[in-house]
């Protein structure tokens, strides 16, 4: 990605969010819906799409996945569960035990240490017996590990809702332009933004990440160049369990660790779809749309037709997406040549 | 002339030591499958050998059985033995192989197509640890053999035309510094001049930094005329072996491999089956 190929997504993306504002405007104007202020729609739009910054976050996870191994790994929820559930459990056992105050960059680095080897048993008992086996095999064993982590987790660490306190603000405010934004929405997508150059750079200008993409690409010539595929397949999982952890601080932090924070893996497969399955920036983009796009259609064409709109309106679009451009937005283009 | 040279094995024919050597290997697919039959061959120091064979016969089997890439397809050794410089490698990840110098360059290329040129190349190396210096050097050597991928070296490689990305995969494999490398079938769907100018680099390489080379082909023309010394497969068995210009100078080379007789061109449908039977499996 060129400077000015973000600068014309950026100018287009504004542009869209002015469009599409203007267009319930002028639902507003005909009548076709009841409500419509434009400082609203603004405070609307921010919270939509700093939302959609979090969906991004579960996403990546599976793009990480998908990328090197072709494998759609359902497990990512589970693991989201399961990395913000063992960074509390293991800062209320050192205070409980140990009489000790865990400060959460410990812990987090704890939990990091946890996630690899969580990355290595998978690779270990599940991947490298299944090597060679059609995709869906694959898919139905990443089945088997959401439902084994999700469940191990809470045996593990119990199952009862939990607080994350990292010492983020929860519930303040701030007013950039004159449009109101949670300042932990701004935290996290910072976060998000700094995880997502970080792997960016990882990815495009290291001796790993061009080993991941030779992976991704075709691992058997990556095989036979000499590039270990136990090994890659062990850090690809790890990134992800990285980022699943990150994902489950944010997610954690705001709604509390508890069960149903394995389900908003069904929140990132449309963003999948919209972004594509390969694509980092993809997941990003893709985030952004399905956060935005739920939160407008909720509050202003929701309110006319009773609400609700957002538990679905991202799979809709979704199907949209499937219809005109199955590879997502950022999808690679397979290349074919005749 | 060389005919009293056919059948005692490449390195001696060549008068240099055997680098790598397979004897006697039988391989099997899938527990069942037996495609190779007890294959015996050897690549001499420096020597460029060639696996020739139609459809089938087994080369690519082969190759895969000393990169070891035949794991990952369910194949495995049965039985026999694969040595280099004298060292047992059956038991070799493909990953410690190319570390200790044989690499393959796999049949229909199998470039990384999202990855540019240079980056395909980087992979190669991928197995090194001498620094970016070092591996920045080999790049410009392999830039300097085959100067087309200098000029695409930002291109994907999957936008690259089939010419190129034979160069890329070679150059790949020549960037982790190989001992021996695998050659399969480079020639496939190149044109006749591209094939001519691709064995002329791998000549130059072979001459220039000392890389053995095994080569499997099904074009024999070519490949016995560049090639030192040949190894005929069929059906999973070596059925003839000798130097390439006594090879070259057999009646049933020239006959069933070259396309030529004693009588003119024949064709295929006047050759009586028992007969290539009898010479053959005998």
């Amino acid at each position: 990605m060129k400077p000015l190929h973000i600068l014309t997504w950026l100018v287009g993306a504004l542009v869209t969010i002015f469009a599409i504002g203007g267009l319930h405007w002028g639902l507003a104007q005909i009548g076709w819906i009841s409500f419509f202020d434009w400082s609203f729609y603004f405070e609307v739009s921010a919270a939509g799409l700093l939302q959609g910054v979090m969906y991004s976050l579960v996403a990546l996870g599976f793009v990480l996945i998908f990328k090197a191994s072709g494998i759609f790994n359902f497990a990512q929820g589970s693991l989201v569960l399961f990395a913000a559930l063992t960074m509390v459990g293991l800062m209320e056992l050192f205070e409980r035990d140990f009489g000790i105050r865990l400060h959460w960059v410990l812990a987090f680095i704890l939990t990091v240490g946890v996630m690899v080897l969580v990355a290595i048993a998978i690779e270990r008992l599940v991947l490298r017996p299944l090597v060679n086996q059609p995709p869906i095999i694959l898919f139905m064993a990443t089945i088997g590990i959401f439902y084994f982590v999700d469940g191990f987790g809470q045996a593990l660490w119990g199952s009862d809702v939990k607080v994350l306190d990292i010492g983020m603000p929860i519930a303040s405010a701030v007013s950039p332009l004159g449009v109101r934004m949670n300042v932990y929405d701004l935290i996290a997508a910072g976060v998000g933004a700094a995880l997502v150059a970080g792997l960016g750079v990882f990815f495009q200008y290291t001796r790993i990440g061009r080993a991941l993409r030779a992976v991704a690409d075709d691992h058997q010539a990556a095989l036979s160049v000499g590039i270990p595929l136990k090994t890659i397949w062990t850090i690809v999982w790890s990134v992800a369990g990285v980022v699943a952890l990150v994902a489950g601080i944010m997610w954690g932090g705001k709604a509390g660790v508890q069960f149903s924070l394995a389900l908003i893996a069904l929140k990132a497969l449309p963003v999948l779809i919209l972004g594509g399955f390969t694509s980092i920036p993809g997941a990003i983009v893709g985030g952004l749309i399905i956060g935005y796009g739920e939160q407008v259609a909720e509050n202003f064409i929701g309110l006319e037709i009773g609400g609700a709109i957002q538990d679905w309106f991202a799979y809709v679009l979704a199907l949209v997406f499937l219809l005109f451009r199955p590879q997502g937005l950022f999808g690679e283009r397979i290349i074919e040549r005749v | 002339m060389g005919q009293e040279r056919m059948g005692m094995g490449a390195a001696a024919a060549l008068g240099a030591p055997a680098l790598l050597s397979v004897n006697n290997i039988e391989v099997i697919y899938d527990h069942v499958i037996l495609v190779l039959k007890g294959v015996s061959l050897e690549i001499p120091q420096g020597g460029i050998v060639a696996l020739l064979g139609a459809n089938g016969a087994g080369k690519t089997t082969t190759l895969k059985a000393i990169s070891n890439l035949l794991r990952a397809e369910r194949g495995d050794v049965t039985k026999g033995s694969i040595t280099l410089a004298g060292e047992r490698v059956q038991h070799l990840t493909p990953n410690d192989l190319v570390r200790k110098g044989v690499i393959q360059v796999m049949e229909g290329r199998h470039c990384f197509e999202h990855l540019t040129v240079e980056e395909n190349l980087l992979t190669g190396a991928y197995t090194r640890s001498e620094g970016a210096a070092a591996i920045q050097q080999d790049l410009e050597m392999v830039y300097e053999y085959f100067p087309r991928l200098k000029v695409r070296r930002n291109s994907q490689a999957g936008y690259t035309s089939g010419g190129e990305q034979q160069m890329t995969a070679i150059g790949r494999a020549l960037m982790s510094r190989p001992k021996v490398v695998l050659l399969d079938e480079p020639s496939m769907g190149l044109a006749p001049q591209l094939v001519e100018q691709i064995f002329e680099i791998v000549k130059t390489i072979n001459e220039q930094q000392g890389v053995s080379i095994l080569l499997a082909e099904q074009n024999t023309n070519v490949a016995l005329r560049y090639a030192k010394y040949g190894y005929i497969l069929e059906s999973g068995r070596v059925v003839m072996d000798g130097p390439a210009d006594a090879l070259r100078q057999n009646e049933d080379v020239k006959e069933f491999y070259l396309g030529l007789s004693a009588t003119g061109r024949k064709s295929y449908r006047e050759v009586k089956h028992y007969k290539r039977r009898k010479r053959w499996l005998a």
